[in-house]
């Protein structure tokens, strides 16, 4: 089936959603800036999930059109190999391996 | 409006929220079995969430004229002890013929482990021997793309499964493309922090179509909202998009989904 076409035009969606994602943005700024005010800045910003959502934020100006889908990749484990077991682990949100 | 919330947890939630479903025209909810938040000591536990699903939910719903049905299965969370995994699978078929149970579900994996792919691979054999229906959970984050692969394989490997009586949720932008691909249903959970949001949900919907998709809250004892499909349904108005497409979304698609079980009545 084909997709739906969005029923309101760029601009249109631009005065809808404009507010909210500025919010957005600053909450990131401000996270950011959490973590440089800190103690203990330097290992916070060595951990491979900072690294990894600054590599995200970098895929906003970098892969076109579908940045969702590039930056949800860019936290994704590619591999296809079981792990031996799951005891003790959770999910972080950020695959270490894709930064190496 | 009329909606189906093709995964909710009702189990895990207060009886005011039967009320909030029922006045925002959710008549009919689908609740798979999965895990509570915590690990279960034993098998007895599992008897007792079966029966809380078959028995005390519908009960429940239908003081509010609620429909509610449910899906039978070992979550992946708790795959990792073999010794109960083997118990709960040995009890699973004595439910699956109760009369709102619509298959096994969710099934899945959690961090695609050995164990965990040993129980699901267990229990869609029994849903092919049965030839039920089959609800699968898929990882959450960074697990998600490399766990809705290996379901994929696994299953597509299985001839006697046939894709269009198996939904993938819990879906996202990295994995719809390939879901669709192999002829499976798939999933849009709203959920806050962890997967998706209304907006979300309608940028998939403007992007992948709106054929195979069901849009659910999967509501439970975590951070989630009962009401989420009502939301989304109202993002989509907010866009303008016509009350014939929010209708089919709703509720046309998961009552063509869940329809092919003979129990559901939509």
């Amino acid at each position: 089936m084909a997709p739906e076409r969005c029923p309101k035009s760029a601009q249109a969606s631009l005065e809808l959603y404009f507010l909210e994602n500025r919010a957005r943005l600053l909450e990131i700024a401000a996270f950011l800036d959490r973590i440089d005010r800190c103690d203990g800045a330097a290992d916070a910003r060595a951990d491979f999930r900072y690294n990894t959502f600054i590599k995200a934020l970098h895929l906003l100006f970098e892969s076109g059109p579908q940045r969702t889908k590039a930056i949800q990749l860019s936290f994704s484990d590619p591999t296809l190999e079981p792990i031996a077991s799951a005891e003790g682990l959770r999910a972080h949100g950020a695959w270490e391996g894709g930064l190496k | 409006m009329k909606v189906i919330d093709p995964h909710i947890h009702m189990s895990s939630r207060t009886t005011d929220d039967y009320m909030k479903l029922a006045l925002g025209g959710i008549h009919t909810v689908s609740e798979p079995a999965f895990w509570p938040g915590y690990n279960r000591a034993g098998v007895a536990s599992f008897h007792d969430y079966y029966n809380l699903l078959t028995i005390t939910e519908p009960a429940r719903a239908a003081r509010f004229g609620i429909r509610h049905y449910c899906w039978i299965g070992l979550n992946s969370k708790e795959a990792e002890d073999r010794q109960l995994s083997e118990e709960v699978l040995a009890i699973i078929p004595q439910y699956l013929d109760r009369p709102t149970v619509l298959g096994l579900g969710e099934i899945g994996l959690n961090k695609n482990s050995v164990n965990e792919i040993r129980a699901l691979e267990s229990q869609l054999n029994l849903a092919a021997e049965r030839n039920d229906l089959i609800l699968i959970h898929t990882p959450h984050l960074e697990d998600k793309l490399k766990g809705t692969r290996i379901i994929m394989e696994i299953i597509r490997n299985d001839k006697r499964i046939q894709p269009d009586r198996v939904l993938i949720d819990h879906a996202e932008e990295h994995t719809i493309s390939e879901i669709k691909a192999h002829g499976f249903w798939y999933g849009l959970t709203l959920y806050p922090d962890s997967k998706g949001s209304p907006q979300r949900a309608v940028d998939a919907i403007e992007i992948y179509g709106s054929d195979r998709i069901c849009i659910n809250s999967s509501a439970d004892w975590s951070v989630s909202d009962p009401q989420a499909t009502l939301k989304t349904a109202n993002e989509m108005r907010r866009r303008g998009h016509p009350e014939e497409l929010i209708h089919r979304i709703f509720y046309e698609n998961p009552k063509a989904f869940l329809s092919q079980c003979p129990k559901f009545q939509g």
